[in-house]
């Protein structure tokens, strides 16, 4: 690239200095915007712990996530995040309990068994269902789903942490397809004429030999769904009867994580002791999603490795 | 060039109104067969094939000994990998691919609806040009072919595991690490895995599609020696681009010849080996095994 330059050539000396000038101030735009997104996640974690400070101090960390009473507004407030906590754990098990056996067999199907006519078609279809609004996906469910669950289990409401979990999984589908399917595809065609070879049907091969080799991305999959379906905040505050208190069944109202923080962000003091709580809720939310995106990346990695023989 | 194709009712191809065997004057394959309990000899008469309407071979006549050595030579893209995937139907995968003539297997046709191709695949076995071994243990992907047929008992795999492995020489360098994962040994060991892997269904035949073409000089040279080795119990069909290999490890070779893209591939000669490679008949496989072109 750079040349030895003689004594004599004085003006390619000139040049090389500002193309090298100019390959720092470009390395360094690259540079930046590479470390943005850690700075961003940094600065989003530590605005969250800023802002939950008050809530530990004051209610007091272990309190906070092992109370089961959440009364924000009673006097004097009680702030156990339980019953929040396993609100969203309930509807993400629903919700995974939708979309993981849809999205794998979806995508099995569309990577191993259509033609590429099919597989254009499907692709498209499932890219649309990713571009819906979640608010879209609540009103469905408000207009559907929720008679049918109060009537088909004849219960009081149809506000309940399954109808939420549905509909949940229902949009965490496409995700779960795409990233399956991406994982199906990688596996090299290879190994799939290996097993034919040796007197395979198809089935008896993908379900031997490439559903095993892209299972580290299919549970990669999974683990984006799952983030996807923790952090939904819309559908579920349109589903799930928002009922602060601790859940025994998915058949019960419950309150998510997040349909907390949207709900009661609106009527709190800012600076105050509830605003305060809202932050640590979120930052539970937060670490909670950061874990499973973490966990979802190093298996990813070892996959990664893996082929690279 | 587009060849206007057409398969018939009957399987046979047609083009140009009239089978295709018909319009070319074929090589003879003057082989006797020698079958007596002799399993794993193939005939192929009249055998053309087609991607689509794109005819890349025609009018092949061959006979394929059993229990030996027969080599597949001849330039690039003149369809060698194309002839052998139809002894083991693997061109059924591919979708689109018309074959036409016939092919028996000890006397029995194995095109069409005549064979079950996931059936003659556990006869006639496949080592591809790229080690593909499974992503799994070692003793999982020899004892892969045999799960599929059905065994099941711990003994029984546990012996077929092994004598598939000393049958492609790998036994000494793995029976200490059967449980280890295939993808940590060396690409001759995968492949000699590959061929113990095709081994342990018990096939009749092994088609192997330049073997040795992704190996070192060494692992090339013990893959050589397990092909010696295994044909004393199986038949082998082995496509290779290296004529001294061709002329070491083979009894036969056929020479397969497309003069141009504008019209398909034939066997332009057929023989024992050391006669091919010292006298051929034909002057075109004199200049291409003494690499004149191709
Ligand atoms: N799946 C396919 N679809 C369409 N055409 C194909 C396909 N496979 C091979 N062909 C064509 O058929 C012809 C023969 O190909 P083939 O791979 O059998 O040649 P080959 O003798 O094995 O070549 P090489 O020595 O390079 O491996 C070529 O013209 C090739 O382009
Ligand atoms: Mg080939």
């Amino acid at each position: 690239m750079t040349t030895p330059s003689t004594p004599s050539s004085g003006r390619r000396l000139g040049r090389t200095t500002t193309r090298r000038a100019a390959e720092a101030v470009v390395r360094a735009i690259i540079y930046l915007c590479g470390w943005m997104a850690i700075i961003i996640l940094g600065a989003i974690a530590v605005f969250l712990m800023w802002n939950s400070l008050r809530a530990v101090q004051e209610a007091g960390l272990v309190t906070m996530l092992t109370g089961t009473a959440w009364y924000p507004t009673s006097s004097p407030g009680k702030f156990g995040m339980l019953p929040l906590i396993l609100g969203s754990l309930f509807v993400t098990g629903v919700a995974l309990a939708v979309c993981v056996p849809v999205g794998v067999a979806a995508a099995v199907f569309i990577s191993e068994f259509s033609g590429r006519l099919v597989k254009e078609v499907m692709k498209s279809i499932i890219e649309f269902m990713a571009a819906v609004p979640s608010v879209v996906y609540g009103l469905i469910g408000v207009a559907v789903l929720i008679p049918f669950v109060r009537q088909f289990f004849g219960l009081d409401t149809g506000m309940t942490a399954l109808t939420g979990g549905i509909v949940l999984g229902i949009m965490s589908i496409p995700t779960v397809i795409s990233i399956s399917e991406d994982a199906l595809h990688a596996v090299p065609a290879e190994l799939r004429q290996g097993s034919a070879a040796l007197g395979n049907t198809r089935w008896q091969t993908t379900f031997k030999v490439t559903i095993p080799a892209a299972s580290s991305g299919i549970f990669a999959a999974v683990m984006l769904g799952l983030g996807r379906a923790i952090g939904e905040t819309m559908a579920v505050l349109m589903l799930t009867g928002n009922a602060a208190v601790m859940p025994t069944s998915i058949f019960e109202s419950v309150r998510t994580m997040t349909g907390t923080i949207a709900a009661e962000m609106g009527e709190v003091v800012q600076g105050g002791l509830h605003y305060s709580v809202l932050f640590a809720v979120g930052l539970v939310l937060f670490t909670i999603t950061f874990a499973i995106n973490l966990a979802a990346d190093l298996v990813l990695e070892r996959q990664r490795k893996r082929w690279r023989r | 060039m587009v060849t206007p194709v057409l398969v018939s009712g009957d399987g046979t191809l047609v083009y140009n109104g009239g089978p295709v065997s018909a319009t070319v004057p074929a090589v003879r394959d003057e082989a006797i067969d020698t079958t007596g309990d002799a399993r794993g000899s193939f005939s192929l008469a009249g055998v053309s094939v087609a991607y689509g309407k794109d005819l890349v071979i025609e009018g092949v006549d061959m006979h394929i000994p059993p229990q030996a050595v027969t080599a597949l030579i001849g330039p690039s893209g003149c369809g060698k990998s194309t002839l052998l995937r139809c002894l083991n139907r693997m061109n059924d995968e591919l979708g689109n691919v018309h074959i036409g003539g016939t092919i028996t297997l000890d006397g029995q046709s194995i095109m069409g609806k005549a064979m079950d191709p996931v059936e003659l695949r556990m006869r006639v076995g496949q080592v591809f040009q790229r080690p593909n071994p499974f992503p799994m243990s070692i003793y999982d992907n020899v004892a892969y072919g045999p799960r599929t047929q059905g065994v099941r008992r711990r003994g029984e795999l546990d012996g077929l595991v092994e004598e598939s492995l000393k049958g492609a020489a790998l036994w000494e360098e793995v029976k200490k690490s059967l449980k280890k994962h295939a993808f940590e040994l060396s690409g001759g060991q995968q492949q000699r895995l590959c061929i113990a892997r095709a081994l342990a269904t018990k096939p009749e035949v092994i088609l192997m599609d330049e073997p040795a073409s992704a190996l070192d000089p060494i692992s090339t040279q013990q893959i050589e020696d397990t092909i010696a080795e295994l044909k004393s119990s199986v038949t082998i069909v082995i496509v290779t681009h290296n004529m001294q290999q061709a002329a070491r490890i083979s009894d036969r070779t056929a020479f397969m010849l497309r003069e141009s893209l504008e019209e398909p591939a034939h066997l332009v000669e057929i023989g024992d080996t050391k006669k091919m490679f010292t006298n051929p008949d034909d002057e075109r496989t004199e200049s291409y095994i003494t690499g004149r072109f191709g």
